[in-house]
């Protein structure tokens, strides 16, 4: 946006650490004329863990509970990427109920946290009500996953080699019943808030991000999306069950305004979410009786060696880089995290804006700060 | 292309200071000279063959035995869809600093202050040199393998032995 020439003196504004749009513990130093942004500059560092000292301490499967604590709203997603990187190493063969397991478990939880997304973003701008609907069914998600392995939001489900128990009995028919209410629900979602009047005006041409910008920032995930590039992981890089399940990449198309939108980012997430509704329907389909682990992976010592590998989570690619020295720790375990790439972006974004879109865009990008601070 | 065209391609450009090499295990990276990281990154963006216009990753990682920290940039393009690891080595007592590559690919920017925050390293032109996720006045790199926990913080006292009930991790 443009801005205009200066009426007022410039004035610093703390946005954070203790607001609730900030999503967590993220401070924005705001260099305001009046209520126009001319400069943000993102302060992190208030949930810094340093996880990736820890990984060096523990034992290979002891990192993957530290993954949880990363991206506390989609800890399976976590799970996977870490214990896929470290399959890569060691070049483990899967069975074919775990894979299933574990994409199952993972695209339940892109829907959760995508319904955290969506619910937050209403309270950000105003609206309270959709956060009631989108935790009513996320409840039913986390009813899930306390059934198959005992934890509502740190899983520790999806280990190396597979994943840690068999699903209960009551799992599958309680499974279906949620597809069957999810796919009532999204309509639901779509009258309540994503064509609400006010909710587009306040978020129609706020924080365009042009799709050259997003890839030059090296934004991924829904952010990369909402901007028009079509660039999905699972889709085009596809790694375990991925290429034999039927899905869409949704894009931002400026239906309501320009291209790379908040309205457009947002979008992207709930037909996300309807594809991932699909996903898990197919899933449920292909399971079969089988074994859920690996043989000889209780304690798993890589060769020496180096490897990168990626995944699609719900806030964009989380990469591990991972080094082995051929012994029982990790000797480096580098996280790439989405939400921290993304974020960077704001302080090009911002300025022009005004402060209450502020709070439209940080909600539009979607992070979560356990996983920018680590 | 495949790894071994992009690193014929940069190996042809540079000669001996951008050097493909493919490990037993693991992936394989171009193992470029230290001062010439900036320049080969530009190329590695604007070379019409190449064009990563994506830097998706930078990890530095400590050597204490050989004396060397290195740091891998990892690339990727999304026009033709190919990706390729560059490898940076330097000597690890000093003031080891790279070029920065912020000029290259702003998505640098967060990712070489992390580099810098957790060891040491200095990028040179970046333009906002500052430590990213430790407080400013944190003394040391924690993620160097001989960093020591400093016992006292603004007046609190450190306990790096402290571990919750049930002891520390077994072996």
């Amino acid at each position: 946006m443009e801005i205009l020439e200066r009426t007022s003196d410039v004035m610093v504004i703390n946005m954070g650490p203790q607001h609730p749009s900030t999503h967590g513990v993220l401070r924005v130093e705001l260099k305001t004329d009046g209520e126009v942004i001319l400069e943000a500059t993102p302060h992190l560092g208030y949930l810094h863990r340093d996880f990736e000292k820890h990984c060096e301490a523990v034992l290979w499967g002891g990192v993957i509970p530290y993954t949880d604590r990363m991206d506390y709203v989609a800890a399976m997603n976590n799970n996977f990427g870490y214990c896929l990187a470290v399959e890569k190493l060691l070049g483990t063969e899967i069975p074919e109920r775990a894979s299933v397991l574990r994409v199952l478990v993972s695209e339940l939880n892109r829907i959760a946290s995508h319904l955290l997304a969506f619910g937050t973003y209403g309270i950000d701008i105003g609206a309270f009500t959709p956060f009631l609907y989108a935790f009513r069914e996320r409840e039913m998600i986390l009813d899930l996953f306390e059934h198959c392995c005992g934890a509502r939001l740190t899983y520790n489900y999806i280990r190396i080699g597979g994943v840690s128990r068999d699903l209960p009995p009551e799992f599958e028919p309680k499974c279906r019943r949620l597809v069957r209410t999810m796919r009532e629900a999204i309509p639901e979602y779509n009258n309540l808030l994503s064509y609400n009047q006010i909710f587009v005006a306040r978020t129609r041409d706020i924080g365009v991000i042009p799709a050259e910008l997003a890839i030059a920032w090296g934004c991924t995930g829904p952010v990369l999306r909402g901007s028009g590039v079509k660039w999905d992981l699972r889709k085009d890089e596809p790694y375990s069950i991925y290429p034999e399940l039927q899905f869409e990449v949704p894009v931002g198309k400026g239906e309501v305004g320009t291209v790379g939108d908040c309205w457009d980012r947002y979008m992207v997430r709930l037909r996300e979410m309807e594809q991932s509704v699909d996903l898990v329907e197919q899933c449920l389909d292909r399971l079969k009786p089988g074994p859920v682990m690996a043989k000889g992976t209780r304690s798993v010592k890589p060769p020496k060696g180096e490897v990168y590998h990626r995944t699609e989570t719900p806030r964009g690619e989380l990469g591990f880089y991972i080094v082995s020295d051929g012994g029982k720790k990790a000797y480096r375990c580098k996280v790439r995290s989405p939400c921290f790439c993304n974020l960077s972006i704001l302080s090009e974004i911002a300025p022009g804006h005004l402060i209450a879109d502020m709070v439209a865009l940080i909600g539009s990008i979607d992070i979560v700060l356990g996983e920018v601070d680590r | 292309m495949d790894f071994a065209l992009i690193g014929a391609r940069l190996a042809g450009k540079f000669g001996g200071d951008a050097v493909p090499t493919v490990p037993e295990k693991g992936d394989p990276f171009v193992l470029v000279k230290r001062e010439r990281i900036a320049e080969v990154c530009r190329f590695c963006r604007e070379d019409e063959a190449l064009t990563f216009n994506s830097l998706h990753c930078i990890s530095g990682i400590d050597y204490p035995k050989d004396q060397k920290l290195a740091v891998v940039y990892n690339l990727f393009s999304f026009r033709h869809r190919h990706s390729v690891a560059l490898r940076v080595e330097m000597p690890r007592d000093g003031e080891p600093h790279l070029d920065s590559v912020v000029a290259v690919w702003p998505g640098a920017n967060w990712l070489e202050r992390e580099t810098y925050d957790m060891f040491g390293i200095r990028f040179d032109g970046h333009p906002d040199p500052r430590r990213i996720l430790l407080p400013d006045d944190w003394e040391g790199f924690p993620l160097r393998k001989d960093y020591q926990v400093a016992e006292m913080w603004h007046g609190m006292r450190i306990d790096a032995n402290y571990h919750p009930p049930g002891g520390p991790p077994k072996e």
